[in-house]
């Protein structure tokens, strides 16, 4: 009896490895998986070039390893310096703009720091640092996290000699609103993930705006000749469909409550 | 085929973490009789069995078969005070030994059921061996030693926990093994059934052997005061 | 309290509509973990006999190492797995990497000591039952070993079923080599961290609730297959 079950799970899983011809593997952040757009962007791309997308969804750090690795054929990221380490590094071809969304603070309802009427992000955070109110960081040295300790240090704040009341998790941006909200606390977040949340308890967006909050996201193909098994003609061809006029038309007009989230910005060559 | 027996014992003894068990021993099982080991409780009689039958160590002296050691095993029994079931079906438990050596699982079986017919327990065939009565039991493990015709069966008191009616009908099946050709050696502590059963006995006493010889001897003329004192039924210390 | 509602009547929903996804991401999780059960058990079962019934100058520490790496937490077996089937890695040709083989390979190495250690336990107490008799009947290492694991057979099936339901549960090591990538390594435990990650609760307390419904009606198919507790059968 056992045999047999061995047979049988054995051809389920080679079925199940059995793919569609062209396939790729992408690894992207949570920040962009949780806000929906991928759901919109893979349906299209297979139809349009017959690429099915591979999504690992992961924080920025595991990303840049992956690549590094050779484990996925490109990775699309939002964190400038990091990006320019893994090129220096040669670990990828070149980068691409391809669109950006924001960051926004949330916090609770009340506003206990009064953020909402701050002049701009600098001293929104310094508000609640003097406030010494709940925070809660990603902690986990992903784009957002490196643009949450650079805002910081913008306030002539150190993250590293805060108290009790800054809450380092070290998660991906789902849970780290989960750990805010189940705390009522302040957290920097992506606008795109924060309005596909579904689990907002008493939190609401409070503050926004600041162009430094800006968040660019790039695409990069794993260099081929360090890796070559790594399927780089795909990611050409999907690189050209990011920043194709379809793409554009789709991701500026992808809504969450009538709220655009991210703004295409990728140059046609 | 050269038979197993005699067995020898010369200065044969078990020591157990610094303690004698059993011996030294000098004893020759004949190829022919039905010999009855009796002394009192902790004398030693399980240890000189399992001695004899290769399952206690043998720590001084030798054991020695008539053939080697390897083939001699083959021929032999044995018989556990507390009788040893496995989690099968009665009819499996008596045919486990021949399927050990080879024989087909229908042949087994249908062997297995010969023998647990002639001890009584044709109708329980089907049942887990596990929920038969002491008695039941025994007889299962007599029926497993004896389906493989062993030259020789080693018993350590199979009716010490058994009532009059169980301890008749295995007495009887010795017997018959007895006529049949198998070399008995049983442990008992019951004098009655040492008298009736016996051709020889080896009187135990502290671990060593005190008196052996024919029945009749013993019973009725014992060299030893120890013998003397058992027989009378004096407790000895 | 209102969650776990939510999350009942999210299940409810799900099966009545027959959800595809539901039923693809299910049928990928018991793929994935009875294969790895069915190995492990291969692997496990006669090695935890063997090191019941053999004596041997190291057996206690094996023994003591075997239990021990019960405790194994999954995700650094995910991360191990992850390093050695990586392209970098030293089977990274293989290409087993974010497939459901690669996720099978990890829930072995993460199940099989403790099939093997419960083997091991329920072997060694039968065989202290079974020694004198084995040992009289002249039988050989191998058809002890036999004779022990089809008699034990009952007890070797609780050590199988302890292996699935720490796999069938397990999501930390197949979260890291499987990748979580949507219609290829997705399974139940990973779409449930998904759904949490996004804060949907009641969908995943509802793929929770799924989860357990089945590994209960998988346990209860085997017990009434194998007639356990019919009066005084074994």
């Amino acid at each position: 009896m056992r045999f047999s079950k061995i047979a049988l799970a054995t051809a389920f899983v080679m079925s199940a490895s059995i793919a569609v011809a062209e396939e790729i593997k992408v690894a992207v952040t949570t920040s962009f998986h949780n806000s929906g757009l991928s759901d919109i962007l893979l349906p299209a791309i297979a139809e349009d070039i017959g690429l099915d997308v591979q999504l690992l969804v992961v924080g920025t750090g595991q990303a840049l390893r992956l690549g590094e690795a050779g484990d996925v054929d490109a990775i699309l990221v939002h964190s400038r310096k990091a990006e320019d380490a893994f090129l220096e590094a040669g670990y990828g071809t070149h980068r691409r703009e391809i669109m950006y969304n924001d960051f926004v603070l949330i916090g609770p309802n009340d506003d206990p720091a009064k953020i909402g009427s701050a002049e701009n992000a600098a001293s929104a955070l310094t508000l609640i640092s003097n406030a010494e109110t709940p925070f809660v960081s990603r902690g986990d040295d992903s784009g957002t996290h490196k643009k949450e300790r650079a805002l910081w240090a913008s306030a002539d704040l150190d993250d590293s000699t805060f108290g009790s009341w800054y809450r380092s998790v070290g998660a991906g941006m789902g849970a780290t609103l989960n750990t805010a909200s189940g705390m009522n606390a302040y957290v920097m977040s992506d606008r795109a993930s924060w309005l596909n949340f579904g689990n907002k308890g008493d939190l609401a967006l409070l503050f926004s705006g600041d162009p430094v909050l800006f968040n660019q996201y790039a695409f990069i193909p794993v260099n081929p000749k360090l890796h070559t098994h790594v399927k780089n003609d795909l990611a050409n061809a999907l690189e050209e469909w990011l920043v194709s006029d379809h793409a554009r038309v789709l991701i500026d007009g992808y809504t969450i409550n009538g709220e655009t989230l991210f703004t295409h910005n990728a140059v046609a060559e | 085929m050269k038979s197993i027996l005699p067995l020898v014992l010369t200065g044969a003894a078990t020591r157990k973490r610094g303690k004698t068990l059993i011996g030294p021993v000098d004893l020759t099982v004949g190829a022919e009789g039905f010999t009855i080991v009796i002394g009192p409780n902790g004398s030693g009689k399980t240890s000189l069995l399992q001695l004899m039958h290769g399952l206690g160590r043998v720590s001084k002296g030798s054991v020695r078969w008539n053939v080697s050691q390897a083939e001699a095993q083959r021929q032999q029994a044995y018989v556990f005070q507390t009788p040893i079931m496995m989690r099968r079906r009665v009819v499996d438990c008596i045919a486990y030994p021949l399927l050990l050596t080879g024989t087909g699982r229908k042949a087994a079986r249908a062997r297995a059921a010969e023998w647990a017919t002639r001890l009584g327990l044709g109708e329980a065939l089907d049942r887990p061996a596990t929920v038969l009565s002491g008695g039941e039991k025994q007889k299962l493990a007599l029926a497993r030693a004896l389906i493989r015709k062993p030259e020789i069966l080693f018993l350590d008191e199979p009716c010490a926990n058994l009532d009059g009616r169980a301890t008749r009908e295995i007495e009887t099946i010795l017997l018959e093994a007895y006529r049949a050709g198998t070399r008995i050696v049983m442990a008992t502590h019951d004098m009655g059934q040492a008298k009736r059963l016996s051709t020889e006995i080896a009187f135990l006493y502290k671990g060593m052997i005190h008196e052996y010889g024919s029945a009749e001897t013993f019973f009725s003329a014992p060299k030893t005061h120890e013998a003397q004192a058992f027989l009378r039924g004096d407790i000895l210390e | 309290m209102n969650d776990i509602l939510q999350g009942l009547s999210a299940a409810f929903h799900l099966i009545i509509t027959f959800d595809g996804e539901l039923a693809e991401i299910t049928l990928r999780s018991f793929q994935v973990t009875l294969s790895a059960v069915a190995i492990g058990s291969l692997l496990g079962l006669p090695f935890g006999a063997w090191l019941a019934v053999n004596r041997f100058r190291m057996r206690r520490y094996t023994i003591a190492v075997l239990n021990a790496l019960m405790g194994l937490p999954p995700v650094v077996v995910g991360l191990f797995v992850y390093i050695l089937f990586s392209r970098s890695g030293p089977f990274g040709v293989l290409g087993l990497l974010f497939t459901p083989t690669v996720m099978i390979i990890a829930q072995v190495i993460i199940i099989t000591p403790l099939i093997a250690s419960i083997a091991h336990q329920a072997i060694r107490e039968l065989w202290a039952e079974y020694h004198d008799l084995l040992l009289s009947l002249n039988t050989t290492k191998r058809q002890r070993i036999i004779t022990l694991l089809w008699d034990g057979r009952r007890a070797l099936l609780t050590a199988a079923l302890a292996g699935f339901g720490r796999a069938i549960g397990e999501v930390g090591a197949i979260m890291i080599v499987g990748g979580n990538i949507d219609h290829a390594t997705r399974v139940l435990t990973t779409a449930i961290a998904l759904e949490t990650g996004k804060g949907d609760f009641a969908l995943a307390l509802g793929l929770g609730f799924i989860l357990i419904g089945l590994a209960i009606v998988l346990n209860l198919a085997i017990h009434i297959l194998s007639r356990t507790e019919q009066g005084g059968r074994w």
